[in-house]
């Protein structure tokens, strides 16, 4: 029993090096970093956060990404409500092969449409806006948060439909006021895998931008490229980079095995 | 083949119990005689769930003896105390032939091939699964899987009781009874130590020849159906036991005497209460409630039809009184008078009968 | 359920339908133009038929880029998938440590690709990165930056650290549905641990694995910012992979024809591959 709980403990060791690595970083200025070798920051110093919280090339960044995360969780979250229901509860001409193209779009490279989609989004005029971005990521959220929502409303039996109607609501008096509450997991979820995809995703995110809505992961780069290797900046961006996504598994941690057990991630 | 013995066996789901209400089980005393037919009948919750589990070896006691015959097994595990345990559901192993599946137990304890082809083909005529043996056994019907769970267990020769925790669950209503019969056939050619677990009262009065009633983890009796029926010795099993169950009517006991709504009810055992009770009752079954010239006076307010008789509900007062009134008999409309057959009227003090039964068990 | 026929139900589905076809099907096109198109500039297109994708099909360039990815994406398989298993079949199926390992295994899923790259990229430094640091200090030569083994190693170790933990979420998932009254009957039947795996949990995770396996084969064909940021696809091109390739030809190269060409051989293979999942996953509901 003893040895067993031990490879669980290993694995997340494993898992938090890097990141605790990182962080050490994060808290060390950039000539130790380069000078010398240490496990614990010398002299520590939180002179590259004051920088990131204080420089509008840096908070915006992170402010940039946040806006196009929510917005395209929002959305697609929303078109996928009604169409994961019609998937769930009817039948009708090609309703199998539009499920399968729509699965399909999750599974297509986005190296393939970084050039479309640059030249797509510059002829509507929304290159270089957090929308671009959003509905750019919808191509691949879209598909996922119907196919979770179908799950979910799969598992609620027609019954509740039909009472709700007997019972003279209307249809979106029972699918707000009732059924939506019912499937308030499987929604819960679907948010989840929408902002864990779009805010780790970044070759869209910084093909569709360069100044107004750069976000932070062009940001981070140009850190690297441009003044040279500053180090403690870049870790300490990257540091902030991991506090929405602890967060957010946060709020969730009671759906992630729900969520995962539905087999539709 | 096993007797078994249960000492002051309880059940805490708490790490301290202190309350009454901590224990799942509460300490009892059983017997149960090898070869028996017995069935554990209770509303979920009573704790017949636990009983089994505890029997069975998948769980362990917090207080108490197990004993199987002679030996104590109240620390051994499952494997070790021979048993064979049918479920809820059917659990059998999809990836196996049906055949697999009977073969898996007795392989797993090293029997010879020869032997295990015999035992399997015994108990696979048995239970009419010969046609099936190499098929798939996920393939199988909810019965077909649930005939299989019962086969693992029979297919070992030393086992000693075999336990079935409501295993007709999910089986379609039309296939219950056949079920049923087969378990009841399957007892009188095996004769093992079967324990049933269910809160069904047809199935546990169809299978058992003993039955053990339990509420709220207390046993309140242990009888034959017949018994159990007839001679209930708590309201409780007056009241569970019987469709309608038991009419329940609050009285007074004068000069050993039962009186209700203003008349004197002849039971038979009012004689012997003694008094000092929190609430007496009479009880009697809505098979022995007739309309008569006189008797308790009511006023009849439903008649329903339940094929070949009919359940009548009449009011004395503000107490409802069921009382079943065969097919082609009259009914009066409005005002009646009802009598009680006084064999089989009883007098309850706090829900225990009253008399030489005595109280508490 | 029993699904009504109900046509009326495709304005449930046009805003979806609608959207995913913005996203899909018009830049698709603009692929299969660029594809089956040859210019010289001014915007005068003229039919070339199917010289790209010949020209793709034969360069060793691609061949050599899928190679890679091909064995990238074997190893990745090789790896993630038993361990993954492993890890979940050691994890406790309730307790107060449940939920704590469960966020803390999520936690590498959550951080943005290039931070994962970034991350690793410095920590894999041979003078300034513990990994780097310690490797060299047990005596075994190690620079990723300069040495291709090295950067196959660190690579596929990156991977391994970014996304073991969605087989492991997912395998969990499965184990916990599986009905105790399963290991009672087992233990009743006097199965030993191996035969527990192989003829309960294993089984009963098919599903799962499937799903598992299905999704690492995808996403780390499709793998991009990451690897970008660790190694660019060097030393050389060594860790190009097909995503790595494919940008460079076309945002980085312009060079439109081949790239599209190229982006519709890749879509294809990938597709085959939904389809295979599909298909799979259907037949397996319907057992």
């Amino acid at each position: 029993m003893r040895l067993k709980s031990l490879v669980p403990a290993i694995y997340i060791l494993f898992l938090l090096l890097p990141i605790y690595w990182l962080v050490n970083m994060s808290f060390k200025t950039t000539n130790e970093i380069l000078g010398s070798f240490t496990l614990w920051p010398r002299t520590f110093t939180f002179e590259n956060y004051v920088k990131i919280f204080t420089d509008p090339t840096w908070y915006n960044g992170y402010l940039n990404s946040l806006k196009y995360v929510i917005a395209n969780t929002i959305l697609s979250v929303s078109v996928a409500l009604p169409a994961a229901y019609a998937f769930s509860r009817y039948r009708f001409i090609g309703d199998k092969h539009l499920f399968f193209w729509l699965l399909s779009n999750r599974m297509a490279p986005a190296a393939v449409f970084a050039l479309p989609f640059f030249q797509l989004y510059s002829a509507v005029g929304l290159f270089d806006t957090p929308w671009a971005v959003a509905l750019a990521h919808t191509l691949f959220n879209v598909p996922l948060a119907v196919w979770i929502l179908e799950g979910f409303m799969s598992g609620v039996p027609k019954e509740l439909d039909e009472t709700a109607y007997v019972d003279g609501y209307s249809f979106p008096g029972f699918f707000f006021k009732i059924f939506v509450p019912t499937i308030a997991a499987g929604i819960g979820v679907a948010c989840f895998f929408c902002f864990m995809f779009s805010w780790v995703e970044l070759l869209l995110a910084k093909t569709l931008t360069s100044v107004a809505a750069k976000p932070i992961a062009a940001t981070m780069t140009k850190t690297a490229s441009s003044s040279g290797y500053e180090l403690g900046l870049l870790a300490a961006a990257g540091t902030l980079t991991i506090i929405p996504g602890a967060f957010v598994i946060y709020f969730v941690r009671n759906y992630i095995a729900k969520g995962f057990a539905l087999g539709r991630v | 083949m096993a007797k078994i013995t249960l000492h002051d066996l309880g059940h805490s789901y708490v790490a301290n119990p202190k309350a009454d209400a901590d224990w799942a089980l509460k300490p009892l005393d059983l017997d149960f005689a090898d070869g028996g037919a017995y069935a554990l009948l209770g509303p979920s919750g009573c704790g017949k769930t636990t009983l089994l589990n505890l029997i069975s070896g998948l769980l362990t006691p917090s207080k108490g003896r197990i004993h199987f015959n002679d030996l104590d097994v109240t620390h051994k595990s499952p494997e070790d105390r021979n048993i064979a345990q049918v479920f809820q559901f059917p659990v059998i192993y999809d990836t196996m032939t049906v055949y697999n599946n009977l073969a898996f137990p007795l392989r797993n304890r090293g029997v010879a091939e020869a032997t295990i082809d015999a035992r399997v083909q015994e108990v696979a005529s048995m239970l009419d699964l010969k046609p099936t043996l190499m098929k798939r056994a996920s393939g199988l019907t909810a019965d077909g899987k649930q005939k299989i769970s019962l086969g693992r267990g029979l297919v070992r020769s030393d086992v000693n009781v075999i336990m079935f925790d409501e295993p007709l669950t999910v089986i379609d209503p039309h296939l219950k009874w056949e079920l049923r019969y087969k378990l009841k056939e399957l007892h009188q050619r095996t004769k093992r130590t079967m324990i049933y677990v269910t809160h069904d009262q047809t199935e546990a009065l169809t299978f058992a020849d003993q039955v053990v009633v339990m509420n709220d983890g207390q046993i309140v009796q242990i009888g034959t159906p017949v018994d159990l029926f007839e001679r209930p010795r708590h309201t409780f099993v007056g009241h569970f036991i019987g469709s309608p169950g038991m009419n329940l009517l609050p009285c007074e006991v004068k000069d050993g005497k039962a009186v209700f709504a203003g008349g004197i009810v002849e039971t038979a055992n009012a004689a012997a209460y003694k008094g000092g009770a929190k609430s007496v009752q009479i009880g009697v079954r809505p098979e022995f409630v007739t309309f008569g010239a006189n008797g308790v006076q009511v006023q009849v307010m439903k008649v329903a039809d339940a094929g070949r008789f009919r359940i009548v509900t009449a009011r004395a007062g503000e107490h409802h009184i069921k009382l079943l009134v065969p097919e082609g008999a009259t009914v009066p409309t409005g005002n009646g008078h009802l009598q009680f057959d006084a064999d089989r009227t009883r007098v309850y003090a706090d829900g225990w009968l009253v008399g030489a039964e005595g109280a508490a068990s | 359920m029993k699904k009504t026929v109900n046509q009326k139900a495709w304005f449930f589905v046009l805003p979806v339908f609608l959207l995913v076809a913005f996203n899909a099907i018009i830049p698709l096109m603009t692929v299969v133009n660029f594809a089956f198109q040859e210019t010289f500039g001014d915007n005068v297109f003229t039919w070339s038929g199917t010289l790209w994708f010949e020209q793709v099909l034969h360069s060793p360039r691609f061949h050599e880029a899928l190679w890679r990815q091909i064995i990238f994406t074997s190893i990745i398989l090789i790896i993630e998938i038993p361990l993954g298993l492993a890890i979940a079949l050691a994890m406790p199926k309730k307790g107060p440590w449940v939920s704590v390992c469960l966020v803390l295994m999520a936690l590498p899923l959550l951080i943005p690709w290039n931070v994962v790259g970034a991350m690793w990229n410095i920590f894999a430094l041979p003078d300034i990165g513990l990994l780097g640091r310690t490797i060299n200090g047990l005596g075994i030569d190690y620079n990723y930056t300069r040495q291709p083994g090295s950067a196959w190693f660190t690579m596929v170790l990156m991977d391994v650290w970014h996304w073991t933990s969605l087989v492991v979420l997912l395998c969990y998932a499965g184990l916990v549905s599986i009905p105790d009254a399963y290991y009672q009957a087992a233990k009743v039947d006097g199965a030993g641990r191996w035969a527990v795996f192989r003829y309960i949990q294993l089984p009963k995770l098919k599903h799962v694995l499937t799903i598992a396996i299905l999704l690492r084969f995808m996403d780390s064909f499709m793998i991009y910012t990451e690897a970008v940021v660790l190694t660019g696809g060097g030393p050389g091109n060594s860790t190009t992979f097909l995503s790595i390739d494919l940008v460079k030809m076309a945002l980085g190269q312009f060079d439109l024809g081949p790239a599209a060409a190229m982006s519709i051989i890749y879509f294809l293979i990938i597709l085959f591959l939904s389809w295979l999942f599909y298909t799979l996953m259907m037949r397996n509901e319907e057992n």
